[in-house]
């Protein structure tokens, strides 16, 4: 079995009765407000746990980059952590010497992670399926690596410390509370998603969904898929970059794990959770899996990992596109047997 | 002043391994032709199309669009240039709706491909295009619908739509009606006989009836060879062609 029909397994179906309305128009539904209402409101309503708060925003926003090849383009990776962790680092180590200056440490982060998936893109297109997942796998650990072999820059396994951030436009400064943190992380994020969101009804998203479901066609209409998936891998690694900067700086430390196959393999476990292909899949998974690591580890932090595996299984087994798609497949369901209710 | 031929082929080989699919193929398609490529199974159709497109590199030989030499380049650019072709097995964006598939086409066409701010639904003049398009194959009622959901015969539509909407000057159709029962090919051959004169087509085509109906011009290919090249009328009375279709069909 390919990796595309793998994916394929994971990503929408897209049912007749969700298609009255044509072409998506990319406007607003009332329930994407209601769900970034919601996380506005959990500021207020759980002011205890911020610092997780944080942690899920900036996890959703990294499997977000991942769903821009793997939920559109139909790539897979297995090494997403590497521009992860260079954005970490490259924020980190530039608060670290002195420009703890928060946009412009997120900037520097996609404009170097953005560099490296751009040069790693050129492998990726060469490859089939299995090609990309070990390339992009070999890589991340080549990254991991150098990052522990370069201790004198990046603190290896003891981490990168001493970053130290300036504080927002100069008046928002990161407290122990991680109440800034949390509204920094959600701006971004928010920022961030609205503009991928752009880019998915774009034009240039129609043909990342062309190269999924119809990759053998695409040059036979004149398009040159290398080139849009240069463009779309070197796009993600900056989303990807941008979380890792987020990271650095709401923590004020880098990890060496934050390059880690175990956390591409994390990405790749919470993206087909929540649903790859239909944008809010990286949010939910984030929301799910690290709502249940952290009430599972409380209860018993060795076999919490259990009860996760059990749930992807049951994920994979009945709800076809994660949670995302579970959901979908119900509501059309119920639609079929209550048509009248429909729209 | 304009080329003699649109499409020309100056001695196309294509060997896999020891096995010679095409040999010196050599064929010339002037402006505005109907063209037929017939030939048993194996006899290196397909292959030549794929040579054609650039789908294939050629073992050896040369391929000119318009007496430019095109063998080298890309097949999204032979297709930027005009010459596009469909596949004798459905090729379509199977996940995506007809309108999509046909907007992603003209799209590219138009270079707004790589467009990535403005949304695609506000692109009218764009979903205009591929609307009439769909109008004209007569696929406007299925534009909503999901390609992999539409019954076959409606598909291998779509699959002309695709090419049409790269609106070629050289259309290469790879059994335009394959799968399709006899009876029911009427509909993708009305479709075709109403494209519009400058438009070049070379066929591959197995129904004799729709072959001698629609070609202007015939090139049977066998074992990888072109055995005759003539009119319809001079391929029907050749004994050579008979021999070959000997069993195989009734109409020649």
């Amino acid at each position: 079995m390919t990796t595309a029909q793998l994916a394929a397994m994971f990503l929408p179906r897209r049912h007749e009765s969700s298609l009255r309305n044509g072409l998506a128009d990319g406007r607003w539904r009332a329930a994407e407000w209601v769900f970034w209402l919601v996380l506005l409101a959990a500021y207020f309503v759980f002011p205890e746990r911020l610092v997780l708060g944080s942690q899920i925003l900036i996890t959703a926003l990294f499997a977000l980059s991942l769903d821009l090849i793997l939920g559109y383009a139909g790539i897979a990776s297995l090494g997403h952590a590497a521009y992860f962790g260079i954005g970490a680092y490259a924020a980190g180590l530039l608060a670290k010497h002195g420009f703890g200056e928060p946009l412009t440490g997120l900037a520097l982060a996609a404009a170097v992670a953005a560099v490296a998936g751009y040069l790693v893109s050129f492998l990726i297109v060469r490859g089939t399926d299995l090609t990309r997942l070990m390339v992009t796998m070999a890589i991340g650990m080549v990254c991991y690596e150098a990052a522990n072999k370069a201790h004198f820059i990046t603190g290896g396994v003891d981490g990168l410390t001493g970053v130290v951030m300036k504080p927002i436009f100069g008046a928002f400064e990161f407290g122990f509370d991680g109440k800034v943190a949390y509204l920094y992380s959600l701006i971004v994020a928010f920022v961030l998603f609205w503009a991928v969101r752009r880019v998915i009804h774009s034009p240039f998203g129609l043909s990342l969904r062309g190269i999924r479901e119809g990759g053998a066609r695409m040059p036979a209409i004149g398009a040159p898929v290398r080139k849009r998936l240069i463009a779309v891998f070197t796009l993600s690694a900056a989303l990807a970059g941008v979380a890792g900067a987020l990271m650095a700086q709401t923590t004020q430390f880098v990890a060496l794990d934050s390059l880690s196959f175990s956390r591409s393999a994390e990405l790749l476990i919470i993206l087909v959770l929540g649903g790859a292909g239909r944008l809010y899949g990286g949010f939910i998974g984030a929301l799910v899996f690290m709502v249940m690591q952290s009430w599972l580890s409380d209860m018993n932090p060795v076999y919490w990992q259990f009860w996760i595996g059990l749930l992807l299984v049951v994920i994979v087994l009945f709800a076809r596109g994660g949670i995302l798609g579970g959901i979908e497949t119900l509501r059309d369901k119920l639609r079929a047997r209550h048509p009248e209710g429909a729209q | 002043m304009t080329p003699q031929y649109v499409l020309r082929t100056e001695g196309l080989c294509r060997q896999f391994g020891t096995f010679k699919a095409n040999s010196d193929v050599s064929i010339a398609l002037p402006h505005g032709a109907r063209h037929a490529l017939i030939g048993p199974n194996g006899a290196g159709k397909t292959t030549l199309i794929n040579m054609l497109t650039g789908v294939l590199p050629p073992s050896a030989g040369q391929v000119f669009l318009r007496e430019e030499n095109i063998t080298s380049l890309p097949q999204s650019v032979r297709v930027k240039r005009g010459l596009t072709r469909t596949f004798q097995i459905n090729t379509l964006f199977w996940g995506l709706t007809v309108l999509e598939s046909v907007l992603l086409a003209i799209c590219e066409r138009k270079g707004v491909a790589t467009a990535w701010w403005r949304p695609l639904s506000q692109r009218t003049e764009e979903i205009e295009e591929a609307m009439t398009l769909l109008r004209q194959l007569h696929l406007e009622r299925d534009a909503q619908r999901i390609t992999r959901s539409l019954p076959y015969g409606r598909q291998r539509l779509v699959e002309i739509a695709l090419a049409l909407a790269t609106k070629p000057s050289v259309l290469l159709l790879d059994e335009p009606a394959a799968g399709i029962p006899a009876g029911e090919s009427r509909e993708i051959f009305e479709v075709l006989a109403a494209l519009p004169s400058d438009v070049s087509i070379l066929f591959i085509e197995h129904d004799m009836d729709i072959v001698f109906r629609f070609a202007q011009r015939i090139t049977v290919l066998v074992g990888g060879k072109v055995l005759t090249d003539g009119t319809p009328a001079e391929i029907a009375s050749d004994p050579r062609v008979k021999e070959v279709y000997l069993g195989e069909s009734e109409h020649v």
